[in-house]
C-alpha cells in the first residue's frame, strides 16, 4: 500500500491517509477482503504518531470502508460499500469537470460534448464488435 | 481519575535578567506523543530540566507521576527515559559499559532489547563513546533512554543536527514506544513538519510563555488560512473579524484567522472583499501567526 503524506500541505495527516485508502479502494488498487498494514507498520513507514493511523483507520471503519477483525488485523470490507460508490462519483465528476472546462476552452457546448460522447461510445462498440467478428471468422 | 504524568503549575524561571519561563502551566499524560515547539531559547529545555528535577522550581510547582522530581529523583527518573540535546554521555566508557552502567539505575532494564537495538543500528558495543560520530551518539543515547521501557520518554530536540538515516532511527524509536508499549513520548523540536507528523498534542512556547496548547486537531480546527481580494487597492491591512495575522498588499491579502469561517467571510464581505481561497492552516503558518516568525528562522536571533 503506497501512501505518501505531505505534512505541510494543510490537510491533516490522518485525512491524507484516509483519503488515499479511500481512493485505492474505489479504484480497486485495494481489493475487498485484502489486509491493510497494521497501525504500527504504517506509522513506522510514514514516520507519524501511531494515533494518527488509528484515527484514519477508525474513520474508515465507521464509513464502512475497512473492518477490524479481532486479533487479526484490519481488512478492506468485502462487497461494494456506499462510500466506494460516492468515491467513484467523485472521481468521475472531477474528470467530467476537467473535460467540460477543456471543451469550453475549445468552444464546445455541453450538448455538443454529449453528442461527441455518444459518437465515441458507438465507435468503440463497433470496433470491439468487429474485433470479436475477426476472431470468430479468423 | 487517572494520575497525570506531568503536572507543571505556574512555574517561572529567570537566568539573570532573562526570563526563561514565565508562569508556565503544562500537563501531559496518556499514551500519546506530546510536542513542545519553539525557537532555540524559547524555554523548551528549561521546562524539560524542571520535569527531570535537574532544576528546582523557584516559583510554582512540578509534579511527575504525582511526585516532586527534586525530592524523589530515583522514583521519578526510573520511570523516565531521557535523551538530552547535547547527548552528554560519559566519553571514556565503551558502549557496552554504558549499557551496564545505565542498567544499574533501572531495575526494569531489558539487556536483550538494548542489544537488539544496538544491532539494528549496527553499532559496535566495544567502541568508546569518544570515538562515536554525532549520529552514533544519538543512537546510543536513544538505546540508553528506551531499554528500560520507561512510562515516559523525553527527547530534547531529538533530530537536531542528525542525518536523515539516524533521524529515522530516532523517530522509529518514538513510534515503537507508543505502538508497542503504549508509552507516552514528550519531545521538543523547532522543526514544525516533524511536530506535525509526530505529535498528538502540541504546546507552542515563545519567550518563556505557553502561547498555544492543545491537541493538534483542536489547534488546527481553531485556525484557517484565507486568500482574499478587494475591489480596490488597500494601503493598510484590512481589519477583519477573527483575523490573527494579515499580510499582503494592494488588492490581495492572505489571512490566518480563528477558523470561524462564516463570521470571517461575512466580515470580508462587509469590507467589500471576496474570499478567493480558503484552506486549513499548517502548523508553521499557525506558529508564525501567533509568534511573528518561524521557529527555525528565529534561531539566528
Amino acid at each position: 500500500m503506497n501512501i505518501t503524506i505531505n505534512p505541510s500541505d494543510g490537510v491533516p495527516i490522518y485525512r491524507q491517509i484516509a483519503n488515499q485508502i479511500r481512493y485505492m479502494v474505489a479504484s480497486s488498487l485495494l481489493e475487498p477482503g485484502e489486509e491493510i498494514p497494521s497501525v504500527r507498520g504504517l506509522a513506522l513507514r510514514l514516520k507519524v504518531t501511531p494515533n494518527t493511523v488509528v484515527k484514519a483507520y477508525h474513520e474508515l471503519e465507521s464509513a464502512g470502508v475497512l473492518e477490524k477483525r479481532p486479533g487479526a488485523g484490519t481488512y478492506v470490507k468485502a462487497g461494494p460499500t456506499p462510500l466506494a460508490k460516492q468515491e467513484r462519483d467523485r472521481i468521475i465528476e472531477q474528470r467530467i469537470d476537467g473535460l467540460l472546462a477543456e471543451g469550453h476552452q475549445l468552444g464546445f457546448t455541453a450538448d455538443e460534448l454529449l453528442e461527441a460522447f455518444r459518437r465515441r461510445q458507438e465507435a468503440i462498440d463497433r470496433e470491439s464488435k468487429e474485433e470479436k467478428g475477426d476472431r470468430e471468422h479468423g | 481519575m487517572t494520575e497525570s504524568m506531568v503536572e507543571v503549575d505556574r512555574v517561572s524561571r529567570r537566568f539573570g535578567s532573562t526570563v526563561a519561563l514565565d508562569e508556565v502551566s503544562y500537563r501531559a499524560g496518556e499514551a500519546k506523543v506530546y510536542g513542545l515547539v519553539g525557537a532555540n531559547g524559547a524555554g523548551k529545555t528549561t521546562l524539560i530540566k524542571h520535569l527531570l528535577g535537574l532544576f528546582r522550581a523557584k516559583s510554582g510547582s512540578v509534579r511527575m507521576f504525582g511526585m516532586d522530581p527534586v525530592r524523589h529523583p530515583v522514583e521519578v527518573l526510573q520511570r523516565i527515559g531521557y535523551l538530552s540535546e547535547e547527548r552528554d554521555l560519559p566519553e571514556w566508557m565503551r558502549v557496552d559499559e554504558l549499557m551496564r552502567y545505565t542498567q544499574a539505575f533501572h531495575p526494569d532494564w531489558d539487556m536483550a532489547y538494548a542489544h537488539q537495538l544496538l544491532d539494528t543500528f549496527e553499532l559496535d558495543s566495544g567502541m568508546k563513546i569518544l570515538e562515536l560520530s554525532r549520529g552514533m551518539r544519538a543512537q546510543v543515547g536513544i538505546v540508553a533512554a528506551v531499554a528500560h521501557r520507561p512510562d515516559l520518554l523525553i527527547l530534547d530536540e531529538p533530530s537536531t543536527g542528525l542525518d536523515p538515516v539516524v533521524r529515522k532511527d530516532i523517530l522509529d524509536a518514538m513510534v515503537r514506544a507508543v505502538a508497542d508499549d503504549g508509552r507516552t513520548v514528550l519531545f521538543s523540536s523547532h522543526l514544525l513538519d516533524e511536530v506535525e507528523r509526530m505529535a498528538d498534542h502540541v504546546t507552542m512556547i515563545h519567550q518563556g510563555r505557553v502561547v498555544l496548547d492543545g491537541t493538534l486537531e483542536s489547534i488546527r480546527r481553531a485556525h484557517a488560512r484565507a486568500q482574499i481580494r478587494f475591489g480596490e487597492r488597500l494601503d493598510q491591512p484590512p481589519e477583519i473579524e477573527g483575523a490573527l495575522s494579515v499580510e499582503g498588499e494592494g488588492r490581495s491579502w492572505s489571512v490566518i484567522h480563528n477558523g470561524a469561517t462564516e463570521p470571517f467571510n461575512a466580515s470580508v464581505a462587509r469590507h467589500r472583499g471576496e474570499v478567493v481561497q480558503s484552506r486549513a492552516a499548517t502548523l508553521e503558518e499557525i506558529f508564525v501567526a501567533r509568534v511573528g516568525r518561524a521557529p527555525s528562522s528565529a534561531e539566528a536571533a
